[in-house]
Formats: structure tokens, C-alpha cells, sequence
């Protein structure tokens, strides 16, 4: 990988989000955030619900532009991108950046093996100079098209789904459709792969398998991971490198150990330190004035 | 002689001749629907330019003394296949694209804007009167032979001209299919339909998909234009309004969004209309066609075959 990166943050640094905000109206979604992904890394963001984790998706992805911040994506071949500055299907198409999404959103209509297919669109596009030579057949498009339903089978095995290849996407059983949302992610060849509660719904058996596949893709294709996640015994057992959002603000960022350990991220999470602070006297007090009506609790 | 089996086959083959023309019509109204749920109601007039086109073409090559009837045909289709459809990109371009994501009826009311536009345009330009174009093809093969009951021959044929239009419809009809099913760009064009937002982020480029969609269905309104001048022989600026409404009612009779249901509902409302104004009175076969419209929308307003599951586009 190429040393040509942001002159801030860490050199080696695959994403490096600096100073990112994001206001909606009077709503700041997310506070002056500043953080760095590696490659060959997987790269968690954690935090309680409505800390702005998604809202970092949404600008990485082009779907919203952020008011402030600078989001340089150091590509091994083209240089530095400003992410911030790219029209939303460039960002998947030119700085390689692919996503999936909490709510599965894969093309439904779409058999298993064209929902990969579909995701190898620009380079089958090129290939078909578009679209009139794969009309015939011609053989420059024939191959293309051949590598890419390879490529196709390549994740479908992975995935464990090569026997339902020719299923509608849509009536997958729910894991499947996990895996095969981040298989199609996989197929657009990305540098950085962003993926939101990829666990959300699965169980431990499918959770269990959902880091294995996970791990691959960080070894094996060499790419850059950033994962929201809720489920902590994925986000502990997977990730080289945490970072915690709360209220739209970085509270921590280190490695699991760290993170696991660090004051902030527990009062953000538990609230157990400032519990345990009270004198004992005033959390009696509280306890008695929650039981007494409406008005106590209120106030408590 | 209207009991006969020759009349019958005589209404058939001109029913399936006006079915091609509101058939191809129809699949532009239903690609455009399927990729941005917009009725695009210029589109009847993107047809009666594509006519226009194809008239001074056929007039262009008879002034300059290019009568061989395979390459006038053959000129007409590509200049016209080539220029109309720089309207329906213009169109999209100009009047649709600023207008996406607000409201449906903004996007409807330009769209009926656009059409009044176009009719407008094409009017200032050649003027109201009719325009008369001679017969490019003609002859025929003989099908079947009579006598009617008071003794004079009744030939049922198939005009070389007819046989022209039926070829070349399912000739288009097949390759549309096949960019739709089997290309990068019809599977750019059913993801973009499934899921807008989801394409964009695989790397698709929506703004140029969806411009394609109207090339593609300006195209076939084109060739559809070109078949009505030939076959009709009349044309002015006021024909794509009723030839729009129909295709349109083909569209919803056959399902919208569903590339086999334009082709199906135009081929069906082209052979309704043939056979009420061959058996029961040519005055009311507007009301035929579209009393079929709202029978659709009360019975069945997915179409025929507009249901759920099956593969729009």
C-alpha cells in the first residue's frame, strides 16, 4: 500500500475522516469526529443508539455532504479522494467504497447470482462497450461477462449459497441475505467495505459465521473494514481497532483491550461508574422518589 | 359477408397492425414507469415526432430521387431510430430530472406541460394542416379469395407493408428483451427500478440509466411513428394525443412496469379496435379501447400481467 496518504493522522492510514460534522438544522448528528481506518484492518464504530454512527455511513457513502470535514480516501493506485466532494455512485464506482446496509436492502426481484453480477455492472459495462457488443455476444463481452459470473461463484461459495444461486434474493432465509448483501459488496472490488450491524438478527451459529467471513475478507482480499456494530461479542472477537461515538462526539478510540477498559466508553455505555459515585444516602432517595407518583418521577 | 371467415382474418391482421403501433408506444410509457413510477405523458408526442421525422425522410429521398423501397425504409428507420429519441433525452433532461424526488404530481403535470409543448412546437413549425405521404410499399400476398354473395371477388391479403410492420415489431420487441434480460445496462436498468439508492452505491450511474430508459422508449415510439406514416399516410401535430392515450391504456391493460404486458395490452386494444369498428360501428371504437381502461382500473389494476412477483422492468 502506498505511503501517499493524509498529511494529518496516522500515515498509513487507509480512511482518515478528519474534523467530520454534521448538522441537520439545529441537530448536530456528529461533533467535530476525527478518526483513521487502516487496510488489512477491521475498524469498529460502536456507541449507544443516536450517537451518529450511521450518520458517518450516510457521508462516507455520498448520501449526505457533510458541513464540515474533510474524508480522504488514500487509493493505492489514484492518490488521495476526497470523499466529500465525489457524486454518490463515484464513490462506489471510482474510490471503491462499498456499503451495506442495518435494513437489508439487496435487489430483491433479482436471482442470488445477478445480485452479484449486477454489482460487477461497471466493469461488464466497459466491457460490453456499453451495451451494444454484449447484445451480440461478442467475445471481448462473452469473457468479460464469464470472469464476472466467476467471480459471482467465487462468493457464492464463500458464502455457502452456490445452491441457491438461482433463488430470488428475496426469499432467502434472513442470514443468507446478510451474507449475500456482503458478498455483493465484495464484487464491486472495494477498498474499504462499510458495513452496518452486519449481526443485527443473526444467531450465534450465523454470528459464528458472519466473523469468519469477515476475517477472510480482511486477510484474504487485503481491503480496509469499517463495522457498526451492537454486538459486542463481534465487535471484541473481530476488530484490530475501535472507535467510540456518543451524542455525535469520539469519546474513545484504540484497540479492544483499551476500549474495553477505557472510563469514558463504560460511563457512555452502562451509566455503572456514576451509579456507584452516588452517596449512598442520595441513591436512597432517589429509589424512594421514583416509587412516589408521577412528580417524583419526574424529577429522578 | 361479416360472418365469414375471411373477414375475420382481414380485421385480425389490421388489429395486429395498429396492436405494433400502440404496442411499441407502450413500451416506453412502461420502461419509464418502471424506473422512475412516472407516466411519461409526452410520450404520444415523442411518436408524432418520430413521424415527422420519418415523413421528411421518405420526402427527402423522393426529392432527391432514391426510390429503391428497401433503402428509403431502411434510411427513414435509422435517421428516425437516431434523432427521436435526442427529444426524449432532451425531455428527460430538461423537464424531468430537476423535478425528481418532489412530489408525483409535479413530475405529472409537467409531463402533460411537455405534451401540450411538443404538440405546440411541431405545430409553429409545419403548420396544422395534414400532412399526405404517397404509399412507400405497396402490393401484397394473397391469402384467401371469395365471392361475396352479390358475385364480386373479396381478397383477403397481407400487404407487403403490413408484413414489414409485424417483422420489424417483433424484431425490436425480441432485441429490447434481450437488452433488458441479458445486458449490463437492462440489469442497471432493474436494479435502478428495485432500488435506486442500492445502485448508486454498487457504482451505477442513475441519472445516465434512466436517461438511457427514455432514448430507449423514444426509440421504439419512433419506429412506431414511422410505421403510422406509412401505413396511414396522414399525418399532423394533433396524432400522438389519441395514439398516446391508447398506448397508454395498453400499458395499464397489460400491466405496468412489465415489458410482455405493453406488448400484450397493445396488441390487445390494437384488435379490440380492429373488430368493433369491423363488426359494430367505427364511430365508438375510441369508447371500446377505452372502455377497456376502466375496466382494468376497476377489476384488475395490476393488469394482466402486472402482478407483484413477476419481473418488471
Amino acid at each position: 500500500m502506498s505511503a501517499q496518504a493524509a498529511p494529518l493522522a496516522a500515515e498509513q492510514a487507509l480512511l482518515s475522516v478528519e474534523h467530520l460534522t454534521m448538522r441537520f438544522g439545529g441537530l448536530v448528528a456528529i461533533d467535530d469526529v476525527s478518526f483513521a481506518a487502516r487496510d488489512r484492518e477491521i475498524t469498529a464504530i460502536i456507541g449507544p443508539n443516536g450517537a451518529g454512527k450511521t450518520t458517518v455511513f450516510n457521508c462516507l457513502t455520498g448520501f449526505y455532504k457533510p458541513t464540515v470535514g474533510r474524508l480522504g480516501l488514500s487509493h493505492p493506485q489514484k492518490g488521495v479522494m476526497l470523499l466529500e466532494q465525489m457524486e454518490g455512485f463515484r464513490i462506489a464506482q471510482q474510490a471503491g467504497v462499498a456499503r451495506t446496509f442495518q435494513n437489508i436492502r439487496l435487489f430483491a426481484k433479482m436471482t442470488v447470482l445477478e445480485n452479484l453480477i449486477v454489482a460487477q455492472h461497471n466493469h461488464l459495462m466497459r466491457a460490453s462497450g456499453y451495451t451494444v457488443l454484449g447484445l451480440f455476444g461478442l467475445g471481448v463481452y462473452r469473457h468479460a461477462e464469464k470472469d464476472a459470473v466467476d467471480k459471482a461463484r467465487y462468493w457464492l461459495d464463500r458464502i455457502h449459497l452456490t445452491d441457491k444461486a438461482d433463488w430470488d434474493a428475496g426469499n432467502l432465509p434472513y442470514g443468507d441475505q446478510r451474507r449475500l448483501e456482503i458478498a455483493r459488496a465484495m464484487c464491486i472490488d472495494p477498498i474499504l467495505l462499510c458495513l452496518d450491524e452486519p449481526a443485527a438478527g443473526l444467531n450465534p451459529r450465523e454470528s459464528h459465521e458472519l466473523n469468519e467471513l469477515l476475517q477472510f475478507i480482511r486477510d484474504e482480499h487485503k481491503i480496509g473494514v469499517l463495522l457498526i456494530e451492537h454486538d459486542m461479542s463481534v465487535v471484541m472477537e473481530i476488530s484490530d481497532h475501535i472507535i467510540v461515538l456518543d451524542y455525535g462526539r469520539k469519546i474513545s478510540d484504540g484497540d479492544p483491550d483499551f476500549v474495553r477498559n477505557d472510563p469514558n466508553v463504560i460511563r457512555a455505555y452502562l451509566g455503572e461508574e456514576e451509579e456507584e459515585e452516588l452517596p449512598p444516602e442520595v441513591a436512597q432517595d432517589l429509589s424512594s422518589r421514583t416509587d412516589g407518583g408521577p412528580e417524583g418521577r419526574d424529577d429522578s | 359477408m361479416e360472418g365469414s371467415i375471411h373477414y375475420f382474418v382481414d380485421q385480425t391482421i389490421n388489429g395486429l397492425t395498429l396492436g405494433a403501433i400502440y404496442g411499441l408506444i407502450a413500451i416506453g410509457y412502461t420502461l419509464v414507469y418502471g424506473i422512475i413510477g412516472m407516466i411519461n405523458f409526452a410520450h404520444g408526442e415523442i411518436f408524432m415526432i418520430g413521424s415527422f421525422l420519418a415523413f421528411f425522410v421518405f420526402l427527402g429521398l423522393g426529392l432527391s430521387g432514391i426510390t429503391w423501397v428497401p433503402l428509403a425504409i431502411l434510411c427513414a428507420l435509422v435517421v428516425t431510430m437516431m434523432l427521436t429519441p435526442v427529444y426524449g433525452w432532451t425531455l428527460e433532461r430538461v423537464a424531468y430530472r430537476p423535478l425528481r424526488g418532489s412530489p408525483r404530481l409535479a413530475a405529472l403535470i409537467t409531463a402533460i406541460g411537455m405534451s401540450i409543448f411538443l404538440q405546440n412546437y411541431v405545430q409553429l413549425l409545419q403548420g396544422a394542416r395534414p400532412r399526405p405521404l404517397q404509399p412507400v410499399i405497396s402490393g401484397g400476398i394473397e391469402l384467401m379469395r371469395t365471392v361475396t354473395p352479390d358475385g364480386s371477388p373479396y381478397v383477403v391479403g397481407l400487404s407487403y407493408l403490413q408484413l414489414l410492420i409485424i417483422v420489424l415489431t417483433v424484431a425490436l420487441m425480441t432485441v429490447f428483451t434481450l437488452v433488458i434480460t441479458r445486458t449490463p445496462l437492462g440489469r442497471a436498468q432493474r436494479a435502478c427500478e428495485q432500488d435506486r439508492d442500492m445502485a448508486a452505491l454498487i457504482g451505477v450511474n442513475v441519472d445516465r440509466t434512466i436517461s438511457l430508459t427514455f432514448v430507449m422508449g423514444a426509440a421504439l415510439a419512433s419506429v412506431a411513428g414511422l410505421i403510422f406514416v406509412m401505413n396511414y399516410g396522414v399525418i399532423d401535430f394533433f396524432i400522438g394525443f389519441l395514439a398516446g392515450i391508447k398506448a397508454f391504456t395498453a400499458a395499464v391493460l397489460g400491466g405496468i412496469g412489465s415489458l410482455p404486458g405493453a406488448m400484450l395490452g397493445g396488441l390487445l386494444i390494437g384488435l379490440i379496435e380492429a373488430f368493433w369498428s369491423g363488426y359494430f360501428t367505427v364511430e365508438y371504437k375510441d369508447v371500446a379501447a377505452f372502455s377497456i381502461l376502466v375496466l382494468v382500473l376497476i377489476f384488475r389494476p395490476t393488469g394482466l400481467l402486472g402482478k407483484p412477483d413477476i419481473e418488471k422492468v
